[in-house]
């Protein structure tokens, strides 16, 4: 349905269009979005566990955590409320490197990503392997702040990015796809931005 | 070939019956819907527009009037002058035309009144809109939560919804409106004239009969993280609290 008055010359100009998924928009700045307060979690305090269900596998401090190899990966990154935000530059520990230094071969399909405000969210297993996803440690060279999930976040930067999970304390392997904060409130089981997977019934 | 009906698309299309200026940056537009559409207070919408060359801009935006309201949606927009969708309804939406619409949406920053209080709703500039249809839907199911808003605005004129959450604390049915301005003196006795702070937010809690067992915070990024850390400063345990943010 076109709109009446409404045109396409107030799209800001970009010769990228291809890089921006449907309905989407670029976006300059880095909007920040959360479900509550930001929580303030201080490096002494900070551990990352990794379980298999309720067992855990292996846990790090934070002096552990960053002694594991580090990886560069800037990503053009996709939020649910349709901004764009291009080549952006994360240093982090790629989930192999995770997986690797625990001595595991990921134990199942599916892994719900776990926040220290008790937030959860829900990625196939293998979405997060061979190089696709990281806990990211730096923003463009520097800790990443509070507001945008630091000390340390997830970065799975091909999904919507509510699957980036902020202040990470842990990864979890389940048995089935176990629908985390957002996706039991009306958001898209998996998140595909390219497929606009934005709401519960998008196909 | 399927037995089944149709897949419904999850757009449907909406007619503007009712455009009223709400302060100078301000307007409410009043939208039918054209199938039923239930909601819950806090719940948001996204909008979609349509260029003649296929280009579409959408953009979400909370919604104002209470689920029992009516049968029309109050979309109250700002205009930002870089913006692509609230330009167009600022400058060129007029009664009569037909937007696309989706929802509602969000299942988190939601109030009704059986989910009881105390309620501290907290919003600064726009962010007021999702707490409004938190307010109205209380005085519709003529619920007597006690609620306390505490609305920042910069200046008296640009308090959005302002004649009506004034009537709505007379009734002192259990309503109790703060209002703060940034930018010019208070204008009541209750009000004050600064930035939220903890300070604040204590003696909105003085208000309430108990504290509070839900708080939702609304507005620019900046605001709600300024107002969530007096609220938990004020005591407000952070599990508590719901936010919303938007902008940069």
């Amino acid at each position: 349905m076109v709109t009446r008055g409404f045109s396409s010359g107030r799209k800001p100009p970009t010769d990228t269009d291809a890089r921006i998924p449907p309905g989407q928009y670029l976006e300059q700045g880095f909007p920040v979005l959360s479900a509550g307060p930001t929580p303030h979690v201080r490096t002494e305090d900070w551990s990352f566990t990794l379980k298999h269900g309720p067992r855990p596998i292996k846990k790090w401090n934070w002096a552990e955590f960053n002694a594991l190899p580090l990886t560069k990966m800037t990503r053009d990154i996709h939020c649910v409320t349709a901004w764009t935000k291009f080549d952006t530059a994360w240093q982090g520990v790629l989930v192999d490197d995770i997986l690797a230094d625990a001595g595991i071969e990921p134990p199942t399909a599916f892994t719900l990503a776990l926040g220290f405000d008790g937030y959860t969210t829900n990625v196939p297993t293998k979405d997060l392997t061979a190089g696709k996803a990281m806990v990211a440690l730096l923003y463009e060279g520097k800790p990443i702040t509070p507001d945008h999930g630091g000390p340390a976040r997830l970065l799975v930067p091909h999904l919507y990015f509510w699957k980036s999970a902020k202040w990470l304390n842990g990864l979890q392997f389940t048995e089935r796809d176990e629908p985390g904060f957002w996706e039991l409130r009306g958001y898209h089981i998996y998140g595909d931005p390219w497929r606009e997977q934005r709401y519960t019934n998008d196909p | 070939m399927s037995d089944g009906p149709a897949a419904q698309s999850p757009w449907q299309t909406v007619t503007i019956t009712r455009i009223q200026k709400r302060t100078p940056r301000v307007t409410s537009f009043f939208l039918q819907p054209s199938r039923p559409f239930a909601y819950r207070a806090g719940q948001h919408v996204d909008v979609r527009l349509t260029a003649p060359d296929g280009y579409q801009a959408r953009r979400s935006y909370s919604i104002a009037s209470a689920p029992e309201g009516g049968e029309t949606i109050e979309l109250a927009i700002e205009k930002l002058e870089d913006g692509e969708v609230s330009p167009f309804f600022h400058e060129i939406a007029a009664v009569g035309d037909e937007v696309e619409l989706r929802g509602p949406l969000g299942g988190h920053f939601v109030w009704s009144d059986s989910d009881g209080g105390p309620l501290l709703l907290v919003g600064g500039g726009s962010g007021v809109v999702p707490l409004m249809a938190m307010v109205r839907h209380r005085a519709m199911r003529k619920s007597l939560v006690a609620t306390a808003l505490v609305f920042s605005a910069r200046v008296w004129d640009e308090v959005i919804f302002r004649d009506e959450l004034i009537d709505l604390a007379e009734r002192r049915d259990g309503f109790d409106l703060v209002l703060t301005l940034t930018r010019e003196p208070a204008r009541r006795p209750s009000d004050y004239a600064r930035r939220v702070d903890t300070a604040m937010m204590v003696q909105a809690m003085t208000r309430l009969p108990a504290p509070p067992k839900l708080a939702f915070v609304c507005g620019s990024n900046a605001f709600v993280t300024a107002a969530a850390e007096a609220l938990i400063d004020a005591g407000v345990p952070a599990a508590l609290i719901r936010t919303e943010r938007y902008g940069v």
